[in-house]
């Protein structure tokens, strides 16, 4: 949690000094959730990040200089420069690169779980996490329908962090609550405070046990609040201040260190350290990266194909 | 005797008993055997790798990639062509873009059901293989023969990267064989279907056929054309065209989908930029009315192209 976000507030400070192309989008507010999920799967489960969930990638085994590359758009990390900030990962190791399309990476994960059981492979669990405005894609129902009719080990996360950009949960859906819908598609649903890092451990812990104990697809429903606009461009203006005073809005970060001192199982001076530490980690991979060189037009192959001969010829 | 969709059928029977990584998912692809039988007895000869799915196009095509990255080489039958639409978003933004991004290879075949058949409507009857072409990362196959049905059929299933399968329905039971192939040639080579000196009709899927009996009818009057094949339509075989219109000096592009953009727009482009000195008059395209499909034969017999219109077409072109 702590290292995912002092990495994307430094991100953030490196694209509002123009270091950055594109975007920087935050999960701040949204750490304890995706945390709890990436320290939930094993080695060997897969797993489709969504655009808030450095913390879940770093649980789940990301190098955070594959992050800051990415970021950064260094040549050497794992997109080489072809793709940027968020949309990363190394699918052989089960960590699948999102597309933008929301919902798409759903199905994505069911036919990586259809897969490991064509191959004979049991006790396996595919976890992808997605937001509010997700659930209103035909891809999310289609998605969840499939996994449903397969019972595949699916943990599908869904965080209500109240807004779809700028549009509320009120212009979104219209069931009370999102967790509803699990009813629906005849699989399991769970809710949780996604403020408080014991109950995310707890909740998506539990699921993801329950999915591979082979009760098949899970659906957990975090409440938060998004601490950050949609990305670093966005002010964010639409969020009223009564939510972010409102139990919602408190930052799970603040709240489990709090947590942590309460229980004596640090003390003020430790969290300090941890800091100091981490951000050295930060620093260490960013400057790291800032030496490395970007992607080279002349060394592209400019070819889509991983069968080059197949590729179509255009000559100018 | 061999029809066009029996090949299209052993082709996936030797698919799924050559390589345990296949296996197929559609609407109604298991016990019942497709809507077209394309996959009759297969999942009672292949248990457990013959699945039905939900009517979910985007996630049958999501769940296809996922495989892929996992290992699998999934064909994915699509009841009609048409109704790619709904997983439009997952073939040419993920799965068509996976390996590009990730260096992972997505080696994914999507059968598609194509082109028109008599009372099949706007909705059972459309060509979208230009739609796909424009998009990178895509291999898109247009068989016009039986052998070709089965020999790139194949070949898809073995090819590391997302294959759209154009198969025409059209041809589905027209199209008979003595037997399946032996050889064949690789995909990304077009086939010269009729020798020809006087002009060259560039087409593919059924097509190739109005060409032909189009070229049948003109050699009475003296006109040999040249039919060539395209087979696949990316890659396009830009070569053999090029030395077809090099033999002939005239072209002739025909194609069922529409108007606008699309191979034959492709075809004419590459000669002309390409290959403007080889023609002696301006090139010619022929394509479907620019309207929705129509359903009643006798509007749909007039909005593709048939034999009698490509052979008007042609007389036109010998007549500049």
């Amino acid at each position: 949690m702590l290292l995912a976000r002092l990495l994307e507030e430094k991100l953030a400070n490196l694209y509002r000094a123009g270091k950055i192309n594109g975007g920087v989008f935050l999960g701040k507010g949204q750490e304890a959730l995706s945390a709890s999920l990436g320290m939930a799967l094993k080695k060997g489960d897969i797993f489709a990040p969504l655009i808030r969930d450095q913390a879940g990638r770093l649980a789940f085994g990301e190098d955070i200089l594959d992050a800051v590359r990415t970021y950064l758009g260094s040549k050497l990390g794992p997109m080489r420069g072809r793709e940027g900030n968020v949309h990363r990962g190394l699918p052989r190791e089960g960590r699948y690169a999102m597309i933008s399309h929301l919902g798409a990476m759903i199905s994505a994960v069911c036919g990586g779980l259809m897969a490991r059981r064509f191959q004979g492979q049991t006790g396996v669990v595919g976890a992808t996490c997605v937001g509010d405005g997700c659930s209103s894609t035909g891809a999310f129902h289609e998605a969840l329908n499939l996994a449903a009719v397969e019972k595949l080990p699916l943990v599908l996360v869904v965080a209500n962090n109240q807004f779809a950009y700028s549009t509320p949960n009120d212009r979104e859906f219209a069931c009370k609550n999102l967790v509803d819908r699990a009813i629906g598609y005849g699989i399991e649903g769970h809710t949780v405070d996604a403020t408080e890092l014991d109950a995310c451990l707890d909740v998506v812990g539990r699921a993801v046990e329950r999915a591979r104990e082979g009760r098949g697809p899970q659906m957990v429903v975090a409440t938060l609040l998004r601490l950050a606009g949609h990305g670093e461009h966005d002010d964010a203006a639409y969020i009223p201040e009564a939510l972010k005073n409102s139990p919602t809005g408190r930052d799970c970060l603040k709240v489990a260190e709090c947590t942590l001192m309460e229980r004596g199982w640090a003390s003020a001076a430790d969290l300090e350290a941890w800091r100091e530490e981490t951000l050295q980690q930060v620093e260490e991979a960013v400057a790291t990266v800032q030496r490395e060189p970007a992607p080279d037009p002349a060394e592209e192959t400019w070819c889509a194909l991983s069968t080059q001969e197949l590729d179509d010829t255009f000559r100018a | 005797m061999i029809t066009y969709l029996e090949a299209i059928r052993e082709a996936q029977a030797k698919a799924l008993a050559d390589d345990p990584r296949v296996y197929i998912y559609g609407q109604d692809v298991a016990e019942f055997g497709g809507a077209f039988k394309a996959t009759k007895n297969l999942a009672s000869a292949f248990p457990g790798r013959v699945l039905n799915s939900p009517i979910s196009e985007d996630a049958m095509v999501g769940s296809a990639v996922g495989a892929a990255i996992e290992g699998m080489r999934p064909i994915v039958e699509i009841q009609y062509a048409d109704f790619s639409t709904p997983g439009f978003n997952q073939i040419v933004n993920h799965a068509a873009t996976l390996y590009w991004r990730t260096q992972v290879k997505c080696p994914i075949t999507i059968r598609l059901p194509s082109g028109g058949t008599a009372g099949s409507g706007p909705f059972h009857s459309q060509s979208m293989e230009g739609v796909y072409a424009q998009y990178p990362g895509l291999i898109i196959l247009t068989p016009a023969t039986v052998e070709d049905a089965y020999s790139m059929l194949l070949e898809a299933v073995a090819i590391d990267d997302p294959v759209l399968f154009c198969e025409h329905k059209y041809l589905y039971y027209h199209l008979k064989a003595e037997g399946l192939p032996t050889e064949a040639l690789p995909v990304g080579k077009a086939r010269i279907a009729r020798q020809g000196r006087d002009a060259t009709v560039v087409a593919y899927s059924a097509m190739v056929h109005e060409a032909l009996a189009a070229a049948e009818e003109l050699s009475a009057d003296g006109y040999e054309v040249e039919v060539v094949d395209l087979r696949s339509i990316k890659p396009l075989d830009t070569d053999t065209i090029l030395a077809s219109v090099a033999r002939t000096g005239r072209l002739l592009a025909v194609g069922e989908a529409w108007p606008w953009g699309g191979v034959t727009a492709e075809v004419v482009a590459r000669v002309a930029s390409e290959g403007f000195e080889l023609l002696d008059v301006p090139p010619r395209r022929l394509n479907a009315k620019n309207t929705p499909i129509p359903f009643h034969p006798n509007l749909w017999g007039t909005h593709r192209p048939t034999a009698p219109t490509v052979a008007r077409a042609l007389r036109d072109l010998l007549r500049l």
